[in-house]
Formats: structure tokens, sequence, C-alpha cells
């Protein structure tokens, strides 16, 4: 069924810090950064921050995993007169593009005009998101989880990877070449961390930090950050920018998912995934789209085997084909033609977080805005369309559509 | 790759904290003795240990003895201690439990290479102390 809200609101406004390398944001404040992304955002659509009314969070309201958002400080620091809608989406990186729809739901109930979603972080040496989940301190859920050492995502993560190469003959040269793949589109970009092309002997020769993944299969680790700002349709077109639609938006996800990896319960064929399955299909569903009818695919890229999986759920390809399809080329964004390659969609023309920057799925909301409204670096001709999920993990998980004008 | 022996890591480095669904668990490994939580109502098993049952929404809570036998269903291989950082082969392990349908662990295997480990392989538990006490069920290859 089309979804009620379905082309009634719009991201009208992209603002950025630099991209730091971990820990080299200090001594900038969290709150700096956030404040320089909002105001850049302010900029970008043409309003004052004064009317910011809005702030529709993901992450609980996180800023990293460890630093919270608080909407009134920022109000007290920003000088924002009055909020109408301040709420957040709960678990991780997962709800990142579901966020929009948050600030959808707030816009339509008109509590707000104009919703901030933001995330900054800082990786301070106590603050690092690669070891968070061996860094906290034990309770009596991870008791069950992290006396095994699987002390960060990327470990964890390895594990549901190796379950997939062991059900569907997956090979570990598919995830080079998401990597390859999604590094070839950052050469031309100033503020991407990882410029250089990646050959196979560098690749190769990275180190396993937990077999099957190497520390090239795992993100940046990146201080900075983004705020976008989304507001209703009519007033999206007295914005500066043609709006990026918001055609359609998801959260949520399945029980046989859950926990996902905080937990390792979960049955075949969800533990060798994404946990995107229910969110992509209601995607298409409420859409009316499906995976070929994407121009461009911004693929939350924690590590190189989830985009390979998130492919999969949101039916780029058949479930366990993910290998041949990703080998076969069809990542890649052809510059001449300023398309995909062998058929298939381009996958992070930003780069990702794999060699751009991680600000927690952020960053692949700003490419699909640019990539809808033409200006994007990496522009794909004609981009009607960009899909954007957010990063597999506990739910909730969220994907969202967004479109030309 | 060849990274040599696969070993659990030091058992004074581990701590844990329970709450009063999952302690009967961590009680039963100190006496050696593996159990998972199985709904007392419908039978369905459940970990870790959760104050109600996903299926029937029971909240009565069986605890029985398992055979301590089960199946690697999935690994990775890491290489360095997470507290020292210093090299340190060991192999989390994902592992379906006998006796215990649906039940998993997430646990070190011993007793092989680590470039050894495969899924489907057979294991039995290996207790582990660590701090404060606790005892760690951690598994050998059988």
């Amino acid at each position: 069924m089309v979804w009620k809200n379905q082309d009634t609101c719009a991201i009208v406004g992209v603002g950025a810090t630099d991209y730091y390398r971990r820990g080299q944001s200090w001594p900038r404040t969290i709150n700096d950064m956030a404040g320089e992304a909002i105001l850049n955002a302010c900029a970008d659509a043409g309003i004052d921050v004064k009317q910011i009314d809005g702030f529709a969070y993901y992450s609980t309201a996180g800023a990293g995993y460890l630093d919270k958002f608080d909407t009134a400080s920022l109000m007290e620091t920003l000088g924002i007169p009055h909020v109408g809608f301040s709420a957040t989406l709960t678990s991780g990186g997962g709800g990142c593009p579901g966020a929009i729809g948050l600030a959808t739901a707030g816009l339509m109930n008109e509590d707000c005009t104009y919703t901030v979603t933001l995330m900054a972080l800082q990786q301070l040496p106590q603050h690092r998101l690669g070891v968070v989940f061996g860094a906290s301190a034990p309770n009596p859920e991870n008791s069950f989880l992290q006396p095994s050492g699987l002390v960060g995502p990327g470990h964890l993560m390895s594990v549901l990877a190796r379950r997939h190469m062991h059900l569907y003959g997956t090979q570990p040269e598919a995830f080079r070449e998401v990597v390859q793949a999604t590094r070839a589109n950052t050469h031309n970009r100033p503020k991407a961390v990882r410029r250089n092309s990646l050959s196979n002997e560098e690749y190769n020769g990275s180190p396993m930090l937990a077999d099957p993944l190497r520390r090239l299969d795992f993100c940046l680790e990146t201080d900075g950050a983004v705020a976008v700002i989304t507001t209703t349709m009519d007033r999206a077109r007295d914005c500066r920018h043609k709006p990026a639609v918001v055609h359609g938006v998801t959260h949520g996800g399945q029980r046989e998912w859950g926990r996902a990896f905080a937990w390792m319960g979960m049955p075949d064929p969800h533990f060798a995934s994404s946990g995107h399955q229910y969110v992509a299909d209601r995607l298409w569903e409420q859409t009316g789209l499906s995976a070929g009818d994407m121009d461009v695919a911004l693929i939350y890229d924690h590590f190189s085997c989830m985009v390979l999986m998130q492919l999969e759920d949101y039916g780029f390809c058949a479930k366990g084909e993910g290998s041949d399809y990703v080998l076969s080329g069809k990542l890649r964004y052809d510059a001449t033609t300023r398309g995909g390659t062998h058929g298939g969609v381009p996958v992070n023309t930003h780069g990702g977080n794999l060699n751009e920057a991680y600000i927690i799925g952020m960053t692949h909301i700003v490419e699909g805005v640019e990539q809808v409204r033409g200006t994007a670096i990496n522009q794909v001709k004609d981009a009607e369309f960009a899909l954007v999920t957010g990063g597999p993990a506990s739910l909730p998980v969220s994907g969202m559509v967004l479109r030309r004008d | 790759m060849a990274y040599g022996p696969a070993r659990a890591l030091p058992g004074d480095q581990i701590a844990i904290t329970t709450n009063p669904d999952t302690e009967p668990f961590w009680d039963a490994a100190k006496a050696h003795r593996l159990t998972a939580c199985q709904c007392a109502d419908c039978g369905h098993f459940r970990m870790p240990p959760s104050p109600y049952c996903p299926q029937c929404q029971s909240r009565n809570k069986g605890w029985p003895t398992l055979p301590g036998t089960g199946t690697v269903f999935s690994y990775a291989i890491c290489n360095k201690n997470p507290k020292t950082g210093e090299d340190y082969v060991y192999v989390p392990v994902v592992v379906d439990l006998d006796g215990a349908p649906g039940a998993r662990l997430n646990a070190n295997v011993s007793g092989c290479e680590a470039e050894d480990v495969h899924i489907g392989m057979k294991v039995t538990v290996d207790w582990t102390a660590i701090t404060d006490g606790w005892v760690l069920p951690n598994f050998r290859k059988v």
C-alpha cells in the first residue's frame, strides 16, 4: 500500500564539518562540531537557525556511542527560540535514514516546521567505537557475549560473514571488491580520508583483525558532524536547492534478527544477513518500487561484508548470490557514462564509511540528497531515485528512498 | 593462513555480572553443570535467559542439565589479546547446544589449531575459572 506521507516532506539542507581521523578533532568539543554542521545545513537550505523547531535523532540521541545530544543544550548554544518536536529512534546506527521518517512524523503532525537530524562523534581514546563492546562494563546480557573476546562490531560481523561464506560459497575477493569499488569513488573528493586507489596487494597485506575480515574491511574511525534539515514540501520549494523528496522510509525489523550480533541467536537464513529484509520489503511495498528502479544505492558500509548482505536483503540480487553480484563489477560507478557498469546500480558514489568518512550513516544521506539534486561529485546521470540504508545492527534498522523533485 | 593452537582467553581478565533471570545459569556453571534456560510450560529454549518465554509468554523457567556437547555454528579467528593487545590466538565460536534446540552460547574453542576450526565441528564444554569466583563455559574440540 502506498505510504500516506509519500512525497509530503523533503530534505532541504545538508551541512558537515571537516572529517578528522579518530581523535584529531580535539580541542573542538562535540557541540562545537554539531553546531557547525547545523549552521552549515541551515545556510545550505537558505533558512535562519532560529527557524529550526524540531529535532529527530537516531541512535538514542547518541553522539557517537558514549556521548548524548541534548536538545536543550543545542537550543541554548545556537539560540533556537522554541522546539515543538524532540524525539529519537532507539538502538544505534541502524536507524540513521529512519530518523528522516521520524522527522516526517513530527512535520506531518504539525509539531514542527524545520527539523534537524544530526550526528557528531569524537573518538577520543576513551570513546573509541571500534572496541566499544569490549570496553563497556559487563552487564547481565552482554556477559553472554563479551567473554568470547568479540570486542568490536567488526569482530562480531566477521562471525556472520563466516556463516555466509559457509552457506553460499561467498568469496573473500567479494569483500575486497566492495572496498575497491567504493574506494575508486574518492580520488576526486577533497574531504575523503582515503583517496588513493587500492591495489589487490595492499588489500591482501592488510592485517586480519577478525578472520575473515581484514582491517580494510572495517570502516574508518572518524571525528566530525553532519546535519540535515527536513521540512514540508510547500516550504521545501522556497528553499535554496531542489528538494530531495522523501518518497519512502521505513524502520524496525523482525525478531529473528532482533539483537543481532549482540545475541547471535538468529536462525538461518537471518544469521548470515543484514537484518534488513523486513524494512526492505516494507520500503518496496510503500513505494511500489524495487531495487532495479534505484539509480544509486547508498549502502551503510561499516563492514564490507554487510554491503553484500544488504544488497541481497534489498533484492539487488537473490539471497546467497551477493558474492557473484559484487564480483561481476555491479557496484562500480563509471565516470564516463555517469552510470553503473555490468547492469548494476552504483553503490556508495561518495566512498562510504570505508573510504570517505564514518559519521554513523549521515554521509550516505548527504550523498543521496546531492544525487537527486543533481549536484553530486560523482553524479549519476539523471538520478531520480536514491536508496539510503542504515547500519545492520540491533533493531531498529532502516531504509529510505529519496526522489528527485 | 596458519595461526597455531587456539587458546581460550585468560580467565583472570574476564568478568561477568548476573541478574535474577540469568543467575541460575551461572550458578550451574560454578558446579560445572551446563544448562540453558527452558520454558517450564512449553519447553522452548532461550539464551541468554530472559524474563518471559518468547513463544508462550510464560515466566516459568526450567534449568535442565545438558549433555555439554555442541556444534560450531560459526566463528572468527582473532590474534590479539583484547585487553593487552599482545599476540594471542583465540577463536570466538557460536555454538549450537546439544539437547537445547535454538539455544546458543558464545565462547572460545581450544584443543585444535585455530585454522582447523570449522562450521559443524563437534565440541564439548571446557570450564574456565574467571574473576569473582565465577566459571565460564568454553569449549574444546571433541
